[in-house]
């Protein structure tokens, strides 16, 4: 079990606004994207799909074929989304790219319950696919 | 109509019908002591609030506060009532919505209180986004409020909420809707979100007859409503309602739709405007109505 789901069944555990403050803390943690990785404007590339918040995703290579992952969230209420890119970034960097791949877009209810609006729960997954497809990239480019 | 007794002047001149119900970020900074205001913030993102939110404002949360929890409905009387208590509201305060997304939840909560009658209430123009583009200031410290004897009257779905068989009727007699959803989702292209089926329809389309304005067509780059004379050009001129017409609006579950709804009721004066909250997740579903798709 990734790091990932060990968080995930951590705050299902919680009540609402526990829940909540954990997010918030993990939030607070959120650093945007490094200038030497890139800088505005982002490319439509790595724009998350349907997302509110105008998040975007970076994959970038280490040497052992691994991924880092960047990012940054334009709006600045997409709370949600940098808790998200935290979570994303802090587990899955270096993480084996099978892993990565199987990531499924349900882990986004378990961490941050399914009273998610529409909206709120397709930009999450989206961050949560992007993610996952260039893991698959990669994995498509070393085999 | 509405409370006139808490009333922005900085709104004044902008030619809304009924001014009141919207106050500037300006005035909710001059009146963040004020006893008899109560500041409500309700956003999409639950996260948003407890970040950070205006001093002393209560959150009301759409899914937890608003919906109930077993029937796909608003909260019933004695929720309301206990709601209103919790955060401190009684029949004279006047209550001032502010939140996320371009206030869209902020409207809808306004209209689920206007069910109930509440109608000290108004909009904080421009939502979260104005007042954290002015560098106000935000606080995550809980607000103490002293609980209300708040008395709920029975809830009034007749004026301001439509019905399926309403609509239907409302559709055979060509009186106008708005929807107020994507030209994607207008034209029948998307039946549901990507990864999200549980808000999908069976069908893609829109109401036979229903005219597309999606709700982002009413605000500006700053997240303010648009003046008077531009909302009339995009409502009348463009697409030929009249302060006259008995209208419903519609969306996907009835929020941006709410948006929508207030913007007809109060900016342009509206006298017959009914949001239809079971929009197209219940159209796009039933069984014996008509659609149209394309544009």
């Amino acid at each position: 079990m990734s790091g990932l789901d060990d968080v995930a069944d951590t705050l299902e555990l919680l009540d609402r606004n526990d829940r909540i403050d954990f997010l918030i803390d993990i939030a607070d943690r959120f650093h945007e994207v490094p200038g030497e990785i890139a800088t505005r404007p982002f490319g439509d590339e790595h724009k998350v799909p349907a997302c509110e918040s105008e998040a975007y995703v970076w994959a970038t290579g280490r040497t052992d074929g691994t991924l880092d992952f960047h990012f940054a969230v334009e709006n600045p209420q997409g709370i949600s989304a940098k808790a998200m890119a935290v979570l994303l970034g802090e587990h899955l960097s270096g993480a084996p790219l099978e892993e990565v791949e199987a990531l499924d877009g349900e882990i986004v209810y378990k961490i941050f319950g399914r009273e998610l609006s529409m909206g709120k729960t397709m930009g999450l997954m989206g961050m949560v696919s992007m993610v996952a497809s260039s893991a698959k990239k990669a994995q498509t480019r070393i085999a | 109509m509405q409370d006139t007794s808490h009333t922005d002047s900085a709104v004044d001149g902008r030619g809304y019908a009924h001014p009141e119900v919207l106050v500037t970020t300006q005035w909710v900074a001059d009146h963040l002591n004020d006893s008899s205001i109560r500041i409500i913030e309700s956003n999409e993102d639950p996260l948003v609030y407890r970040a950070g939110h205006i001093t002393g404002a209560v959150e009301v949360d759409w899914a937890r506060d608003l919906n109930d929890q077993v029937r796909r409905d608003y909260l019933d009387q004695p929720a309301f009532e206990a709601l209103m208590r919790r955060i401190g509201v009684d029949h004279d305060t006047t209550v001032v919505f502010y939140g996320d997304r371009n206030n869209w939840w902020a409207t809808y909560a306004f209209w689920v209180f206007q069910l109930y009658g509440h109608t000290n209430a108004k909009i904080m123009d421009g939502g979260r986004q104005k007042w954290e583009a002015e560098g106000r200031e935000l606080t995550r410290e809980e607000p103490r409020v002293t609980p209300s004897h708040y008395v709920a009257p029975k809830r009034n779905d007749a004026e301001i909420r439509a019905f399926r068989d309403q609509v239907l009727r409302h559709v055979e007699s060509e009186r106008p809707l708005v929807d107020v959803r994507s030209p994607q989702e207008f034209r029948g292209e998307l039946l549901h979100m990507p990864d999200y089926p549980n808000e999908g329809s069976l069908r893609g389309g829109h109401v036979p007859g229903a005219k597309n304005v999606p709700w982002a067509s009413a605000v500006a780059d700053d997240g303010t409503f648009k003046e008077a004379a531009r909302l009339r050009e995009i409502y009348e001129s463009t697409n030929g309602l009249s302060p006259a017409d008995d209208v419903v609006t519609y969306c996907r579950i009835g929020e941006r739709s709410s948006h929508t709804w207030f913007v007809l009721t109060y900016l342009l004066g509206y006298e017959r405007v009914r949001n239809y909250d079971g929009s197209w997740t219940e159209w796009g579903n039933l069984v014996g109505v008509p659609i149209e798709t394309g544009a």
